[in-house]
C-alpha cells in the first residue's frame, strides 16, 4: 500500500507540475494576475507530493518491504536504522527521487519566498523550474521508478553496497544535490529574462543568493565527498580526477564564477549577458554532472547505477535544456542592453579576469574528462586522462588566479590603482616570502616548488584578511572602535574575506600533504614496531568483532610519539556476507590538524599482516578550508542587504529592453 | 602460534575480497629505483580499473605491472624506456597522461587557447574603450554654468 501511495504522489507532482509548466506562462502573456498566482500554489503542493513520495519510500526501506525492487536490491533487514534511510539514495532509482525532491523544494522556496519579484518574472521562474520538474518526473516514472514491486517478496534483501555503508553516504550526495539543484533557480531567472527580454541590476540581486546557497552547498558536498573518498577508498587520496568528481567540480567552477559576475552585475550593471551565459553554463554542467553518473556512460569507481538505456532520456534532456537554453541565450541576448563601463584595472576588471581564469578551469576539467569518450567515439583510438594531466593543466590556472585573489576586493569599482593596491597588501606578501625563506631552512627536502605554493598560501590567507583589517582599524583604532566598526561592517565583507581566507587553507593543505606526506608500505608481526614521521606504532595483534551485518577482522595498534603512548588505532577488513564482499576500514588519527593514516592489507602464512602507514601532515586544513568557504557564503547569505532582497520593483521597471 | 590467532589466521586468508593496492614484497630495496617506481606507477593506469593508476589499483594485473615496471628499472631502464616499453605493448591508453600529438591536440590546446585568447579579447576591448571613455570632453561653458549653480546654491544670485 505504501509503494502504491508513494507512486501515485508522484504521478499528482507529476500532474501539478505540467499545470505549472503551462499556466504561468499564458498568465504572463495575457497579464493575468490569478494564472501567475497559481504557480506559487502548485510548486507548494509540488513540493509537498514530492516529500510524501520521499517518505513512502523511506517508509518501504525502514519496513524492509523486500516486495520493492529496489528495496530488495539495496537494503537489507539487518542494517542500522540509519543506513536504512540513506540506502534510499544509494542507488540510482531512489537519487533520482531526491534529486527532485530538492528541485520541488527549491520551487517552493521561490513560491514561498519570492513575493517581491515582479509577477511576470516569479511566473516564468517557476514556470521553467516545473518543465525540469516534469522532464524528470517523467525520467522517474518511465525509466527508474523506485516504487516498482516484486511478483514475490523475497525474505531477504541483497544488501547496500558495503562501500556505501558508511555516515558519508548520509550527507554527501544530499549536499552536492542541493548543490547541483540549486543550479537550477539561476537557470530558471535567465531563461525567465530572456523569456522577458529584461535584465537589470535587481535581477542580479534575486538571483545572488540563490546561487550563493547553491555554491555553499556544492562546496560542502565536494569537500565531504573527498574526505569520504579519502578515508574509506583505503589509499589515501583526497582527490583523484575520476570523472564523477570532475563532473561535480565543473558546476562549482562555474558557479563560482557566477557567483563573482554577479556581484559586479549588482553593483554596476555590468557583465549582463555573461552572467546570463554563465547562468545557464552552471546548470548545464550540474545536469551534464547528472548525466555522466547516472547513464552508465562512464563507469567509475564512484559508480553505483549503469543502464545505457536511460542514457538515451537523459541524453534528451540534456539536448532539450542545455541546447534549448543556449538557443535562447543566442537569439534573445543580443536584445539586451549592456551597461556599466569600467577601465580595465578595477573591481570589474578584476572579477573579469576572475571570470576567464575560472572558466577556462573548467573548460579544461571538461574537456579532459569528455575528450577519451568523444576520440573513441570518432576515431575509435583509446585514450586515458587522468591526475597527471589535470595536475600539469590546472596548477598553471589556479596559480595566478589565487595570486591575483587578494588584489580583488581591495580594487575600487569602476577604476582601480593596482600599485595603491599593492602597497596595502605590503604585510601580505612580506609575510608570504617570510613563509617562503622559514618554508626553505625548515624542510629543504621535497619539492622546490612548495615552498612557493607554502608562501602563495600564505599570501592569500593574509590577503584575504587585509581588506577587512584596514576597515575595522585593527592594530591602529582603540579596541572599542574596532569592536563597533567590525558589528557594522556589512556581513558580505566578513563573507568574502573568510571564503578566500579558505581558498589559502586549503591550498596550504594540499601544498603541504602532497610534499611532505610520508609512508611505510610493511609487513608486521604481533608485537613488532614500525616508525613514521617520529611516531611509532606497535602491532599488538589481530582480534575478531562482529557487527550488526558484518564481521571484521580488526588489528590492534599501539601508537607512541617520542617513546609515549598517545593512543591506538585499529584499522580493520569487514566481510559483508550478504554480499561475499570485504571492505578496508582504514584507522584515522588526528594529531592537531595532520592525521596519521593506516590501512589493512592481507595476511602471509607466516602471521604476519601488510599494513600502509601514511603520514599527512596538515591534511584536515584541505577539508576545514573547504568549511571556511562554505561558511563565508553562508556569512554573506546572512548579510542583511540579500535577506531583505530587492526592494519592491517600482512602478517603471529600471531597464528596458534595448529597441 | 595460539589456537585463536589461528582462527583468525583462517578467516582473514578465506576473505576473497580486493588484495591491497603496492604489497610489501613489491617494495624495491633500493629507495632511489623504488622513488621513481612510485612516481613512474602514478603515471600508468590500470587498463582493468575506472581511471586508476596502477599505484592505487587492488587489481592483480596492476601487481603484474607495478612488477614490470620494477623489473624494467632494475635492469637499468630510463623512465622514458620504461613508458616506451609499456605504450608499445598496451598501446596509449596505458598513459595516464596522454602524449601531445595530433589526436590529442584539442585536449592539451583548446585550453591555453581560451586562456590565451580571452586575455587578447580583453586586453583590444580595454584598448578600444579606454581611448573612447577615459578622456571624457571638456564641459562647455553653459555646463561649466550650470554646473556651478548645482554646486554653489550661491551662484544662484548671481
Amino acid at each position: 500500500m505504501i509503494p502504491e501511495l508513494g507512486h501515485y504522489a508522484l504521478v499528482l507532482a507529476l500532474a501539478l507540475g505540467l499545470i505549472q509548466a503551462v499556466a504561468p506562462v499564458i498568465g504572463a502573456r495575457t497579464n493575468d494576475a490569478p494564472l501567475m498566482g497559481l504557480a506559487s500554489s502548485t510548486a507548494l503542493m509540488q513540493f509537498v507530493f514530492v516529500g510524501v513520495a520521499f517518505l513512502a519510500l523511506i517508509a518501504c526501506y525502514v519496513t524492509s518491504d523486500f516486495s520493492v525492487v529496489t528495496v530488495y536490491e539495496n537494503a537489507h533487514s539487518t542494517m542500522p536504522l540509519i543506513y536504512k534511510i540513506t540506502s534510499v539514495w544509494g542507488n540510482h532509482e531512489g537519487s533520482m527521487l531526491l534529486w527532485v525532491l530538492i528541485l520541488a523544494f527549491f520551487g517552493a522556496l521561490v513560491g514561498a519566498f519570492g513575493r517581491n519579484l515582479p509577477s511576470t518574472l516569479k511566473a516564468y521562474v517557476l514556470a521553467v523550474q516545473s518543465w525540469i520538474a516534469c522532464a524528470f518526473y517523467l525520467f522517474i516514472l518511465f525509466t527508474s521508478n523506485p516504487f516498482l514491486r516484486l511478483e514475490q517478496a523475497p525474505f531477504e534483501g541483497r544488501d547496500l553496497n558495503p562501500i556505501l555503508q558508511d555516515i558519508g553516504l548520509a550527507i554527501h550526495p544530499p549536499l552536492l544535490y542541493l548543490g547541483y539543484v540549486g543550479c537550477s533557480i539561476a537557470f530558471s531567472f535567465a531563461i525567465a529574462a530572456l523569456i522577458e527580454g529584461r535584465i537589470d541590476a535587481a535581477w542580479a540581486r534575486w538571483v545572488r543568493p540563490w546561487t550563493l546557497a547553491a555554491w555553499m552547498f556544492l562546496t560542502a558536498g565536494i569537500a565531504m565527498g573527498s574526505y569520504w573518498a579519502y578515508y574509506e577508498l583505503g589509499w589515501g587520496g583526497f582527490w583523484f580526477w575520476d570523472p564523477v568528481e570532475n563532473a561535480s567540480l565543473m558546476p562549482w567552477l562555474a558557479g563560482t564564477a557566477l557567483l563573482h559576475s554577479a556581484v559586479v552585475m549588482e553593483k554596476r550593471n555590468a557583465l549582463k549577458i555573461w552572467t546570463l551565459l554563465l547562468a545557464i553554463l552552471a546548470f548545464s554542467l550540474s545536469l551534464i554532472g547528472t548525466f555522466l553518473v547516472r547513464s552508465g556512460v562512464l563507469t567509475s569507481v564512484h559508480t553505483f547505477a549503469n543502464d545505457p538505456a536511460r542514457g538515451v532520456f537523459i541524453l534528451a534532456i540534456l539536448v532539450v535544456f542545455i541546447g534549448g537554453g543556449l538557443a535562447l541565450f543566442a537569439w534573445r541576448a543580443p536584445l539586451l542592453k549592456q551597461g556599466g563601463l569600467f577601465a580595465p584595472i578595477s573591481r570589474e576588471g578584476a572579477l573579469v579576469l576572475n571570470n576567464l581564469f575560472l572558466t577556462t578551469a573548467c573548460l579544461t576539467v571538461f574537456v579532459g574528462t569528455l575528450y577519451p569518450l568523444a576520440l573513441e567515439a570518432l576515431t575509435g583510438e583509446k585514450i586515458s586522462v587522468g591526475a597527471p594531466f589535470f595536475n600539469l593543466t590546472f596548477a598553471p590556472l589556479f596559480i595566478p588566479l589565487m595570486f591575483a585573489m587578494p588584489f580583488g576586493p581591495l580594487m575600487a569599482w569602476k577604476r582601480g590603482d593596482v600599485l595603491g593596491v599593492a602597497q596595502r597588501l605590503t604585510v601580505a606578501f612580506g609575510t608570504g616570502i617570510v613563509a617562503v625563506a622559514a618554508t626553505f631552512a625548515i624542510a629543504g627536502r621535497g619539492s622546490a616548488l612548495a615552498p612557493f605554493g607554502i608562501g602563495l598560501a600564505v599570501f592569500v590567507m593574509i590577503g584575504a584578511g587585509t581588506d577587512v583589517v584596514e576597515r575595522i582599524g585593527l592594530f591602529r583604532e582603540p579596541l572599542s572602535t574596532v569592536r563597533r566598526r567590525a558589528s557594522g561592517l556589512p556581513r558580505s565583507a566578513w563573507g568574502t574575506a573568510l571564503a578566500h581566507f579558505g581558498v589559502g587553507v586549503t591550498l596550504l593543505g594540499i601544498v603541504s600533504v602532497t610534499t611532505w606526506a610520508s609512508e611505510r608500505i610493511v609487513a608486521l608481526k604481533p608485537s613488532q614496531t614500525v616508525s613514521l614521521a617520529g611516531y611509532e606504532l606497535t602491532f599488538d595483534g589481530l582480534a575478531q568483532r562482529t557487527g550488526p551485518n558484518y564481521r571484521e577482522a580488526v588489528a590492534k595498534f599501539t601508537v607512541r610519539e617520542a617513546g609515549v603512548p598517545v593512543g591506538v588505532m585499529e584499522p580493520s577488513k569487514r566481510n559483508f556476507a550478504s554480499r561475499a564482499t570485504t571492505t578496508t576500514e582504514a584507522a584515522l588519527m588526528t594529531r592537531g590538524v595532520s592525521q596519521l593514516y593506516l590501512s589493512l592489507g592481507d595476511t602471509s602464512g607466516d602471521g604476519s599482516v601488510s599494513v600502509r602507514l601514511y603520514h599527512k601532515p596538515m591534511v584536515l586544513l584541505i577539508w576545514l578550508g573547504a568549511v571556511a568557504m562554505a561558511m563565508g557564503g553562508g556569512l554573506s547569505l546572512s548579510d542583511r542587504r540579500l535577506r531583505v532582497g530587492a526592494p519592491k520593483p517600482a512602478a517603471k521597471p529600471a531597464m528596458l529592453p534595448a529597441e | 602460534m595460539s589456537h585463536r590467532a589461528l582462527v583468525i589466521l583462517i578467516f582473514l586468508l578465506s576473505i576473497t575480497g580486493p588484495a591491497q593496492a603496492i604489497q610489501p614484497d613489491e617494495v624495491l630495496n633500493d629507495a632511489a629505483l623504488e622513488t621513481r617506481a612510485r612516481n613512474l606507477s602514478r603515471e600508468l593506469r590500470c587498463m582493468v580499473c575506472q581511471n586508476q593508476s596502477i599505484d592505487d589499483s587492488e587489481a592483480p594485473l596492476a601487481r603484474d605491472l607495478r612488477l614490470l615496471v620494477r623489473e624494467r628499472l632494475t635492469k637499468g631502464d630510463s623512465d622514458q624506456q620504461v613508458l616506451d616499453f609499456l605504450v608499445a605493448r598496451y598501446g596509449e591508453f596505458v598513459l595516464l597522461k596522454p602524449p601531445f600529438e595530433k589526436h590529442t591536440l584539442v585536449l592539451w590546446g583548446l585550453p591555453p587557447l581560451v586562456l590565451v585568447g580571452g586575455l587578447l579579447w580583453l586586453w583590444t576591448r580595454a584598448r578600444r574603450h579606454g581611448s573612447r571613455h577615459q578622456a571624457p570632453d571638456a564641459l562647455n561653458q553653459e555646463e561649466q554654468r550650470r554646473l556651478s549653480t548645482l554646486v554653489d546654491p550661491a551662484a544662484r544670485d548671481h
